[in-house]
């Protein structure tokens, strides 16, 4: 059976019945939410950019905030059959790419993002079953639904499957 | 004052291709002085991308760059990034270091001669659109990283993200005859200095 692979860009987030897979592209400082019902196999992906949509005008496009994507990603898995008690999560991206002598909030960008996923995850009540994050590279990610294995690729840092 | 990407005049989308003409024309001066060697430069492209399509300018999200990234504050704000393949920035650091370059791939001596490369070069990018429009624009100190195009890129995405869901990117490509160096300067400002940009340049 083929499997058809979708590619989840910035600021996107969908969810899939089995079989499929879900792929992010150079993940950097975004973080990648991978949303997993292991019973029904629906898988959800999001590629967040930012911790929260509260503090920002613009604020239309609700894939790309941490608290407003995750709610409409586990919408959507519901929607497609997922049981919410049974939603469990892993995560990976949220590297520092630059260093600068003087660390200032903006460019903590990585780790503030990861704090506010691990904070929305919770308040929904999804356990974080595995994750990478943070360092100074960028991954490409890959979430399979016939096992909700994720495969982490990097430049010199190796694969990392979780 | 805000305002919108999209109702951009066509004249005012050629004023700021004529702003990073300018710009990297200054730049690849440099590079030329640097190198001893002639360098040429493409005209520039100004676009307006969705966040997904930008880290396709630089051969998919996944390609390997070299990106030296600043921030720009002054009478405009905003981001600027120097990227160029890693097959190019090994091109350039051999020209420019030749026995000296270190053996292992990109070792310290390396990272710190392409940082200063890029501060070189987009130093005298900004020091001569700051001449130009007479206005008053300071850069950071370089920060560089060497990964996937995605990951590199998303820095200076994340910040614009705070204000909108495109970029306005102006895109300047460089080469260098024989040994095909490809060089990028992408200067993103911030929304709310757009207006302020083009108001000085006379086509607000």
């Amino acid at each position: 059976m083929t499997v058809g692979i979708t590619k989840i860009g910035i600021a996107e987030a969908r969810a899939a019945r089995d079989p499929a897979v879900l792929v992010t592209l150079g993940l950097g400082s975004c973080v990648g939410v991978c949303l997993y019902d292991r019973f029904k196999r629906i898988i959800g992906m999001a590629h967040i950019m930012l911790p929260s949509s509260i503090e920002i005008k613009n604020n239309s496009n609700r894939a790309k905030f941490a608290d407003t994507a995750i709610e409409m990603l586990i919408k959507e898995m519901l929607g497609l059959g997922a049981n919410k008690g049974r939603i469990t999560a892993k995560i990976a991206g949220g590297a520092q790419m630059f260093s600068f002598k003087s660390a200032n909030d903006l460019m903590r960008i990585g780790e503030r993002n990861v704090e506010a996923v691990r904070r929305e995850l919770k308040k929904h009540s999804v356990e974080i079953v595995a994750e990478d994050v943070g360092g100074s590279y960028g991954r490409t990610i890959e979430f399979y639904s016939k096992n909700g294995e994720l495969h982490i690729k990097t430049i010199g840092h190796g694969i990392n499957v979780i | 004052m805000t305002m919108d990407y999209q109702n951009m005049t066509s004249m005012q989308m050629d004023v700021l291709k004529e702003l990073g003409n300018i710009g990297a024309g200054n730049a690849v001066t440099a590079l030329s002085k640097m190198l001893d060697k002639k360098v040429n430069m493409e005209v520039p492209r100004v676009s307006i991308l969705e966040f997904r399509e930008v880290s396709e300018i630089l051969g998919g999200a996944e390609a390997e760059v070299t990106g030296v990234y600043f921030r720009m504050e002054g009478d405009i704000s905003g981001n600027i990034m120097f990227l160029l393949p890693v097959d190019s920035s090994n091109a350039l650091l051999d020209m420019l270091m030749g026995t000296y370059r270190d053996n292992d791939k990109f070792g310290e001596m390396s990272l710190s001669a392409l940082e200063e490369i890029g501060n070189i070069l987009t130093g005298s990018y900004i020091s001569s659109l700051s001449t130009m429009t007479g206005m008053n624009i300071k850069i950071s100190v370089p920060a560089l990283a060497i990964d996937m195009a995605g990951a590199v890129l998303s820095v200076p995405i994340i910040q614009f993200g705070h204000m909108g869901d495109s970029v306005l990117l102006i895109e300047t490509h460089f080469f260098e005859g024989k040994t095909h160096v490809k060089g990028n300067f992408l200067l993103i400002p911030d929304l709310e200095s757009f207006a302020n940009l083009l108001e000085k340049l006379g086509v607000a």
